[in-house]
């Protein structure tokens, strides 16, 4: 048995090595762009006969204008039917040398990415298909048909949970007026107007090479990697980038809403506008939320509504920089009877923190806590190209893994109280409380 | 032919490349106290990922106590008699560590990934917290109540889950599976701190657990760290388990889950047999098989047929696992598509089913689960987590950790005629359950109401 002695010293010794530690040299990314314009970001990683390809395009449903829903719907299409093939092809062509074949589309981004063996075969087949979805996709009626219905779906189902209830309502008001209000799932309404001609003409605008960066990690070399990515873009034309998003303005006065619901538990959001990437304050508005927030277990807020008071399971707050300020949120569930409480010890806790700021051993543990689990960050294929992806797409520096450990130790408690004080404003929140409907019947 | 053959030979070369990979270095010991270490290399990146599984989870757990193995999960980060609650996730955050615990039917399991240098960090505590653990009563009032958030969160106020959980008590006639592992909300608020002191007493000893470590480390050094962390735990007697079998069902089973939603859900499943407990070798693997060919990516039939094709459901699935303690369901599941009903979705996937039980699987689509098989074999080692979870998982079921070896061999054996076989055996009305979420009116909801000044403040 080692005694709390021997911890401490363990961890008075962690602290003295990270003040000496070299430069923690995150993975070499080297950069170029293809003949028509695409941004290529690209890490060798030959330990694995496999390839992760990311291609992302400025084209998630901050695009989606007139048409909520356009972008999500474009970007599924893709693989449902593309040159020759229908969508039951593209999947056996993929299936049959075990590769992988995904899309998604957030508010920025929406992309394609795919993961192969490296062997020639697989690896031609899996970028042959990669660069057909991109550049020849079919939109059939049909295949649009059933994609809106399931979007449909989708939308119901979101109305059957009070966490998705509550997030919709949350990102409505604190985007009111921007483009990242737009729900990503569309609406009832704008989905059945969305066009075969309008999802066309969506991606051929922005399904360009200029409004690409494409994510390369496996265990190819440089001049694979350069012909890889021109052969997945060859088809594409060069177009433009999307155009620059407005501003998110701040948030004039408080807000809050309650939505009746019949479940057993509140689900409860509150936050405002917070950060984009390569803001000036990231580095300090990330240490700090990861005391307040951001660490799990040993967060304030999970200290002070979970372990203290035994009032939810999970409570965490998160700031989610996208291109503009993407939404700072702070979220808890708790039993229906508890809500007050929650609600009163979350505002206390927030505006606590924003007034005296995290303690020095608060501020020490978060930075050992992050720098120390740096290596995990980067620890893997799938983890590296996201990071990738994630810096071609936000226009960052290619050494920013490598000054991510200092970026983090130079952030001071000063820093942190005149930040938050700037940036975060508890009394001009938007508050959303879901639950306390009907009272329904708990399992016994 | 040729094509085929082709296929054929380079499946071949990526399975010698994958399977020469995956079997990269793992080392078995046992220490005097019973405890086992198993230790996997992989050095592509300076970390390792701890495990400590113990043979214990819901499925061990009687009436009355069901939830238990959990919400001693939940007490193991509440404190010894040397660290204070909460203080273990203190210092694996300062040691820049990402830490977390599962429980499961037949596992409870707790892990850390960190930097390889802060392995002894790990390691010291879980020792500590295996024989040391506090219990303390204030603190277990306050959890339990956690757990009870948890539950509502996860079960409560989800239709599909709800639908899930009744799915499964009605399935199960005797075996425990057929209590949720988080157990009853009733048990939960009845479980008293001594049964959760009687718990751990039974369960936590070093002949009871498994550690497995998968990183960037010399096996001698982290054998010689664990002998000196684990080594001078005192093993338990631990008691033999009973062997549970479920009896014959004698006729299809249906249930309804009537739950405030907008969208119905359908449950199907069919008792079938494990590796654990199956009379021939074989036939899990024929099923494992057959869950791949129904639902194994978008090329699979219920994509193919039933999401595309017919329309018929806006998502059908199929799940097997031959990896548990005792026997289990190959499941199926799915949401009609708008328009379409829960008794056409339903004749739907049965006329899926006959047939596979009345047409041999072409050799085609075999290969392309092949395919996918011996691929997935090189992606997994992607993750030193994902290596450490199918050890520790294999292990604490009664098998071993070879068995991950010889997975793709196995499956890839697999015949048409053999999936047929296993179809035919097992996926008949006679061992059929099936539940369905019939959705009710939410009622009011989205009746959105703006509470001016302070109504919830302060």
């Amino acid at each position: 048995m080692v005694t709390n002695r021997g911890l401490m010293f363990l961890i008075a010794g962690l602290c003295g090595m990270l003040l000496s530690l070299p430069l923690f040299a995150g993975p070499q990314i080297q950069s170029w762009h293809t003949q028509n314009g695409a941004k290529v970001l690209f890490v060798a990683a030959p330990d694995l006969p496999m390839l992760d390809m990311r291609v992302v395009f400025d084209a998630g449903s901050a695009r989606d204008g007139d048409n909520p829903g356009i972008s999500v719907l474009t970007n599924a299409l893709l693989t449902d039917g593309a040159g020759e093939w229908d969508a039951d092809q593209i999947a056996e062509r993929m299936a049959s040398v075990g590769a992988e074949l995904d899309v998604d589309a957030l508010r920025d981004m929406a992309y394609v990415s795919i993961r192969t063996l490296t062997q020639p075969k697989p690896l031609a087949t899996a970028i042959e298909t990669l660069a057909t979805v991109l550049s020849q996709p079919t939109f059939e009626v049909d295949d649009l048909e059933r994609n809106r219905q399931a979007m449909m779906t989708g939308l119901r189902r979101e109305q059957q949970n009070p966490g998705e209830v509550a997030k919709k309502s949350f990102l409505s008001k604190v985007f009111a007026g921007h483009p990242y209000a737009i729900h990503s799932g569309g609406t009832e309404e704008s989905l059945p107007a969305i066009t075969r001609e309008l999802i066309q003409s969506h991606h051929r605008q922005y399904y360009v090479a200029r409004n690409a960066v494409i994510a390369i990690v496996g265990a190819v070399d440089r001049a694979q990697a350069e012909q890889l990515a021109e052969q997945v873009t060859r088809d594409l034309p060069a177009g433009e980038h999307a155009v620059e998003l407005p501003q998110v303005e701040a948030l004039a006065s408080e807000e809050r809403e309650w939505i009746s619901f019949p479940s057993s538990q509140s689900h409860i959001l509150m936050g405002q506008p917070g950060m984009h990437r390569g803001d000036p304050d990231y580095f300090v508005l990330y240490v700090a939320n990861h005391i307040l927030g951001g660490s799990g277990l040993v967060s304030i807020l999970s200290d002070e509504l979970r372990e203290k008071r035994g009032l939810c399971y999970s409570v965490y707050s998160y700031f989610s920089p996208m291109r503009r300020n993407g939404p700072y949120i702070m979220g808890i569930q708790t039993q229906n009877a508890r809500v007050d409480e929650a609600l009163r010890v979350m505002r206390d806790t927030v505006k606590q923190f924003i007034d005296q700021g995290p303690t020095e051993a608060q501020l020490t543990a978060a930075k050992q806590n992050i720098t120390g689990g740096f290596p995990l960050d980067i620890a893997s294929n799938s983890k590296i190209v996201g990071y990738l992806a994630m810096l071609g797409f936000y226009d960052l520096p290619l050494d920013y893994l490598d000054k991510f450990v200092s970026r983090i130790e130079s952030v001071t408690r000063e820093q942190i109280t005149e930040t938050l004080r700037r940036r975060v404003n508890p009394d001009r929140f938007i508050t959303v409380v879901v639950g306390n409907g009907e009272k329904t019947q708990e399992g016994s | 032919m040729n094509q085929k053959l082709r296929t054929i030979l380079s499946l071949a070369l990526f399975f010698t490349a994958a399977s020469a990979l995956a079997k990269g270095a793992v080392h078995e010991y046992t220490l005097e106290n019973g405890m086992q270490v198993i230790i996997k290399e992989d050095h592509r990146a300076p970390i390792a990922v701890s495990q400590v599984w113990y043979k214990v989870g819901s499925s061990y757990e009687p009436n009355g106590i069901t939830g238990i193995s959990h919400v001693l999960e939940h007490m193991m980060f509440k404190g010894t008699a040397t660290h204070p609650p909460g203080e273990f996730s203190r210092i694996i955050a300062a040691n820049g560590g990402d830490e977390n615990a599962f429980t499961g039917r037949d596992y409870t399991a707790y892990y850390q990934t960190l930097s390889k240098d802060r392995l002894g960090v790990s390691f010291e505590l879980e020792a500590d917290r295996m024989r040391n653990l506090s219990l303390p009563e204030e603190e277990f009032l306050k959890e339990v109540e956690v757990v009870m958030e948890e539950r509502r969160l996860r079960t409560e106020d989800k239709p599909t889950s709800l639908t899930y959980e009744e799915f499964n008590a009605v399935a199960y006639r005797s075996l425990p599976y057929g209590n949720p592992v988080i157990g009853w909300m009733n048990d939960l608020k009845n479980l008293k701190v001594q049964d959760l002191r009687d718990w751990y007493r039974l369960w936590y000893a070093p002949n009871n657990a498994s550690l497995v470590v998968v990183g960037d480390v010399d096996p001698a050094e982290v054998l010689a760290l664990a002998k000196k962390h684990f080594g001078p735990l005192k093993p338990e007697p631990v008691q033999a388990v009973k062997p549970l079998r479920e009896p014959p069902q004698r006729g299809v089973c249906r249930t309804v889950v009537k739950a405030p939603a907008k969208e119905p859900y359908l449950i199907m499943g069919y008792k079938t047999p494990v590796l654990t407990t199956a009379e021939e070798g074989w036939e899990p693997y024929a099923l494992e098989m057959l869950a791949a060919l129904l639902d194994g990516g978008d090329s699979a039939r219920l994509s193919r047929n039933l999401v595309r094709g017919q329309e018929v459901a806006v998502s059908a699935g199929s799940s097997y696992s031959a990896f548990s303690r005792l026997p289990g369901l190959m499941l199926f599941d799915g949401v009609p598509a708008k328009g379409r009903t829960i008794p056409e979705l339903e004749a739907a996937l049965r006329a899926e089913i006959d047939k596979v039980k009345s047409e041999l699987v072409s050799e085609q689509e075999l290969e392309r689960v092949r395919a996918k098989v011996v691929a997935e074999q090189v992606y997994e080692l992607d993750s030193v987590y994902y290596q450490a979870m199918q050890i520790g998982m294999l292990e604490t079921i009664g098998l071993e950790w070879q068995v991950m070896d010889e997975y793709a061999d196995r499956l890839n054996a697999v015949t048409a005629e053999q999936v047929m076989a296993v179809a035919k055996k097992y996926l008949n009305d006679d061992q059929l359950t099936i539940a369905v979420l019939e959705p009710q009116p939410l009622e009011n909801n989205i009746a959105t109401s703006q509470i001016s000044g302070g109504r919830h403040g302060h």
